[in-house]
């Protein structure tokens, strides 16, 4: 029982939410770029949100199915087509032994996530499922999928019946905004900015550059100076911490980041502001807006109150699915 | 406690910073609270990341109704108050260090840049006991105190794509080990053929945060014989 990859595509590794409790012995946390994409396709399955996942990267793999299951794909489009029909995102999609998912190149975004229902069946390694690229741990043997892999899973569903349901696709319109506005709140050292670059961080425009990976999005745009430039002392550092290196072009740190850094911090993007930012892409401008903790808890709350009731929805429907198919 | 001040890193963390001064009274007193929290944990608490002088603690800000930033430093502010008494002696690790220039691409270049002969840098080198401050960068990697200044060298200016599991570098004042093929800038000055990453043990670095640590220089036969031992 499994996934078969036909074809690698650019950057596909399995994800879950990530390795917490090691980051003091130095290890990353990893798990999804775009955590809210990834937990929706978790949840559309009933599956638990933590549950491993594929994230596929820009430019898609093809993956057989050696099984029939249920699966579902969320976050970035990438033209989903089994055995060359198109199909849904965010929704259940029962597929049957031999048939093939072929995903191209993403149209919005740049994260697209495949979950299994029932889970793919990967071992943990320090609590977590999730690959470490650098740290060639975790996942799928510590490194990305390679075509000719094969990821088994936890359980088959031969399918019966309708399995109607879909997510709101308003749930995703953070893929598509038009003029994105990324919130951040004061970095710590935010005031050793000149007061030049912390104006020009917020009105000037940015780009991500093409050479930003799943550890950090390197910026394009002004330059950010800090008035004193001494040596920072090593510290914490998050998802979403914008760092400045001393050429002054800013790097925001990303799932693979470093549990610690030692550049100044202009800010930190607010958590519910995340998925957008990772699934931006290169080509796309964007601005810089300065929050506080007060709007970003309420955010979060928004997002997780959202979460907390498809989920509830959600497990009453698979229940009756149960019922009247298993 | 006084000088002590908390800043929200994010909606789910705190850093706890404890002033400028990098010494090992103020890392006894992080990795004390960090212990504490671990075994202790408050609703929510996910991690605490100990550095030089700061410990942020991560936490989940959604669940429960009080999980504000000031409830979270009044917690914290009490953890602190109360801190055990720490009477436990630090573990001291000893890790063998092969110099010989067929591991040490830059032992030639700290000597020379300092004024020193090869074996005074490994004589100044392994002389000290260093004291483990936290582990960062990488898994397993330690951040030194103790360096001899006498050793200190700046970092390489093209840094080097590749650097071997094991070495041992300078960079700046700090001495360090990577514990896996990384790149970087540090002045390498030898090789350890023990490993400092044992992912399927508990817990999975050789080393720990507030440990000792002293080098000693072995053969570059030794060396060898080391590593075909790990084989066998």
């Amino acid at each position: 029982m499994g996934l078969r990859m036909i074809e690698e595509g650019l950057l596909t590794t399995v994800q879950d939410l990530g390795r917490k409790g090691y980051q003091s012995l130095g290890f990353s946390v990893n798990g999804p770029m775009d955590q809210l994409a990834m937990r929706l396709a978790n949840i559309i399955l009933g599956n638990d949100q933590n549950e491993a996942v594929l994230e596929m990267s820009f430019l898609g793999p093809s993956i057989s199915f050696e099984s029939d299951m249920i699966i579902a794909l969320t976050g970035a489009d990438m033209s989903p087509r089994i055995d060359d029909v198109p199909v849904s995102l965010g929704k259940p999609l029962a597929v049957k032994t031999g048939q093939t998912l072929q995903l191209r190149t993403s149209k919005s975004g740049l994260y697209s996530y495949l979950a299994v229902k029932g889970g793919l069946d990967i071992p943990e390694v320090l609590n977590s499922k999730s690959t470490s690229l650098t740290a060639q741990v975790g996942g799928y043997n510590g490194r990305k999928l390679q075509t000719g892999d094969f990821i088994p899973i936890k359980k088959s569903y031969s399918y019966v019946g309708r399995i109607p349901w879909q997510l709101d696709s308003t749930l995703f319109a953070y893929l598509r905004s038009e003029k994105p506005i990324i919130r951040f709140l004061e970095g710590k050292q935010y005031k050793s900015f000149s007061s030049q670059s912390l104006d020009n961080f917020t009105s000037k425009q940015w780009k991500i550059s093409t050479k930003s990976n799943r550890m950090g999005y390197r910026l394009i745009g002004a330059e950010l100076l800090v008035n004193d430039q001494k040596e920072l002392i090593t510290e914490a550092t998050a998802f979403g911490t914008i760092q400045v290196p001393p050429n002054g072009q800013p790097i925001v740190l990303m799932a693979d980041r470093q549990p610690t850094g030692g550049y100044p911090k202009i800010g930190q993007v607010i958590q519910a502001d995340l998925p957008k930012l990772s699934q931006l892409r290169p080509t796309q401008a964007f601005h810089f807006q300065k929050s506080s903790i007060e709007e970003a808890l309420t955010e979060l709350k928004i997002t997780e109150n959202t979460i907390s009731r498809l989920k509830v929805a959600i497990a009453s429907k698979w229940k009756e699915w149960e019922n009247a198919y298993c | 406690m006084k000088d002590v001040t908390y800043f929200p890193l994010h909606e789910g963390a705190v850093m706890i910073d404890f002033g400028k001064t990098i010494n090992r009274e103020t890392n006894k007193k992080i990795l004390q609270l960090a212990k504490v929290l671990k075994d202790q944990p408050f609703h929510g608490f996910i991690e605490a990341v100990p550095a030089y002088t700061t410990l942020t603690v991560y936490y989940d800000p959604i669940i429960g109704e009080s999980q504000s930033f000031t409830k979270i430093c009044s917690w914290i502010e009490n953890y602190l108050d109360n801190l055990p008494l720490d009477d436990t002696s630090a573990n001291t690790i000893n890790i063998p260090v092969c110099y010989d220039l067929a591991y040490a691409p830059d032992i030639e270049e700290v000597a020379r840049t300092n004024n020193l002969t090869v074996k005074q840098v490994v004589k100044y080198h392994t002389e000290i006991i260093y004291h483990v401050y936290f582990l960062g960068f990488s898994p397993g990697f330690p951040f030194l105190g103790g360096l001899n200044p006498k050793l200190a060298t700046p970092r390489k200016s093209n840094p080097r794509i590749k650097i071997n599991a094991g070495s041992v570098g300078i960079a700046g004042n700090q001495t360090g080990i990577y514990p896996s093929d990384s790149p970087g800038g540090w002045q390498i000055i030898g090789r350890t053929p023990k490993s400092l990453l044992q992912i399927e043990k508990n817990p999975p670095t050789l080393l720990q945060p507030g440990d000792n640590l002293s080098f000693y220089a072995i053969s570059k036969d030794e060396f060898e014989q080391w590593e075909e031992n790990q084989w066998v």
